[in-house]
């Protein structure tokens, strides 16, 4: 069990009022609150430690550069990469992904392969996809989701999957639905076929243990804002030996080995993907956050949102008029998220009514048009917990909706 | 921001429907929530409003806009619905709206000056 009171002192946001209202903060998927250890971790090192990294021959840089690399290698222990080679910085998971296609697919796939997508994916596991294959002349596919089960159809999966296949990408967690998907079965049935597969594990990495080297495949990427860290910081985890095989796509500063006029030599990985001065205080900030993390223990986090869905999916279901997409009932497959649909309310109104109480969640398409378009929606109202969410937020959740029902008269 | 106006608006929509044929005709969406808005509009021959229909999809502040509005727009000109804005709106809803909300509270308006601003179809 958590001690989430213990854990709610250490995020000073969570103390404050919304329109009179103690802040209720349900908005997880989209981007999670800092505790004051990774806010202090950043304030010290610009305050104490901050120089260029990689570069001066004088302390401060020396300093900056342990910081640096060493929240990498926090980051490689968190998700258990075999060396911190395969742990390359990118601005969040969007960026991550769209390195993987400009540089390796881009690289490897020709006019003909194929590459496989899904229907629950995040924007962000699709656009840069439909891009290439536009460009490339290469053909995108979709995984179908059953709307009614809120999971894919790994049969159609299978016959979708052929030699032609060279990329298989997929959600670890749906950011709509909650609904972790079988990841490992997807890069089993990939590798098969000697298809490489990208994982976006956005809405996994915060929640729940994940091990690259258990989960096999290629590719994983995902954010440091969802998991308590800053904005403007994002992991790309690849296979070392994709890597030593792929050529970098950003050219400049610290990607290089040696310069002339005619041409330049790549460094060493990480760094050959990291051109110009990185983001060196959001590193060290999602080091800080893995630290939280860790301390707190995934396992813990990851039972304390299934006791969160516990509580809330029955009550949830039972309101009359409510739609909930995705599983209906706990599961050791779903995440504490909770879409929703009412008839004669749009998602926005709910969000609106919902802000008045001091109440966060998101409306809108939640970067997921393709899957709303499956379940026949425009739309939909998410509320998304994390660790330091408590039963008692939960039945304020649960009553607002009540009282948005009352306000529409639905 | 949901007063009794808002909502009546929004359950009871007026002028809905289209005009055939239109003076003026414009599909605004809002790429945000997927909300769209449609207006037709006749004109008289000053170029004044004359008679208004409009078909819609979206949230209550969207569509009770666009109705509330629907009613003030007959004997306006270009240059009077151009310097319409969001307090126009909020004094027919008799409610504020909030910022996060003045996309949807506007989108309608905006359909209407953009579709003056088109010639005849």
């Amino acid at each position: 069990m958590l001690d989430i009171f213990a854990i709610r002192k250490d995020f000073p946001i969570l103390a404050r009022q919304v329109n009179g209202k103690p802040l209720v903060y349900l908005d997880n998927g989209a981007t999670s609150q800092k505790p004051l250890s990774v806010l202090q971790a950043m304030d010290d090192f610009q305050r104490n430690h901050n120089a260029n990294v990689h570069r001066g021959i004088y302390t401060l840089s020396e300093e900056a550069t342990a910081l640096y690399e060493g929240a990498r290698e926090k980051i490689r222990q968190f998700i258990n990469a075999r060396s911190v080679e395969e742990i390359i910085f990118t601005r969040n998971a969007t960026e991550a992904i769209n390195l993987v296609a400009l540089s390796w697919a881009r690289q490897k796939l020709v006019a003909g392969d194929e590459v496989l997508t899904t229907e629950m994916e995040h924007h962000s596991n699709i656009v840069p996809w439909q891009m290439l294959a536009k460009e490339r002349g290469i053909m995108l596919k979709f995984v179908p989701a059953k709307p009614d089960l809120g999971t894919l159809d790994l049969g159609l999966f299978e016959t979708l999957l052929t030699p032609k296949t060279k990329l298989v990408c997929v959600g670890h967690m749906s950011n709509l639905l909650g609904t972790v998907n079988p990841v490992k079965t997807f890069v089993e049935k990939s590798h098969a076929v000697g298809a490489k597969v990208l994982i976006d594990g956005c809405q996994a990495v915060p929640h729940l243990p994940v091990d690259v080297q258990q989960l096999g495949a290629d590719f994983y990427a995902f954010s440091g804002h969802k998991m308590l860290g800053p904005t403007g910081i994002g992991v790309l985890w690849a296979r070392k030996e994709i890597l030593d095989a792929t050529e970098p796509v950003l050219g400049g500063g610290d990607m290089i080995k040696e310069v002339t006029k005619v041409g330049a030599t790549w460094n060493d990985l990480p760094w050959k993907f990291e051109a110009g001065t990185p983001n060196v205080v959001g590193a060290i900030g999602l080091g800080a956050a893995v630290d939280y993390l860790t301390k707190v223990g995934m396992e813990n986090i990851w039972q304390h949102e299934q006791d969160m869905a516990t509580y809330v999916l029955p009550k949830l279901t039972a309101i009359p008029g409510v739609q909930l997409f995705g599983m209906q009932k706990p599961s050791l497959d779903r995440g504490a998220i909770f879409s929703i649909w009412i008839d004669g309310m749009h998602p926005h109104d709910i969000a609106s009514i919902f802000d008045e109480q001091g109440i966060a969640i998101r409306a809108g398409h939640m970067c997921s048009q393709p899957m709303l378009e499956v379940l026949g929606k425009p739309a939909a109202a998410r509320a998304s917990f994390y660790l330091y969410n408590t039963q008692a937020e939960a039945d304020v959740f649960l009553n607002a909706i009540e009282d948005a029902k009352k306000v529409f008269g639905v | 921001m949901y007063e009794s106006t808002l909502l009546d608006h929004y359950h009871h929509p007026r002028n809905t429907g289209k005009l055939e044929p239109a003076d003026r005709q414009h599909r605004e969406p809002n790429p945000l929530c997927g909300d769209v808005i449609e207006v037709f509009l006749k004109l008289d021959a000053d170029g004044k409003v004359a008679d208004v229909a409009w078909e819609g999809s979206g949230c209550a502040v969207s569509q009770a806009s666009m109705s509330a509005l629907s009613e003030k727009l007959v004997g306006k000109s270009k240059v009077e619905l151009d310097a319409m804005g969001v307090q126009d709106i909020e004094r027919s809803l008799e409610t504020s709206i909030n910022p996060a909300r003045l996309k949807c509270a506007t989108l309608g308006l905006v359909a209407v000056q953009k579709a003056l601003r088109q010639e005849k179809p």
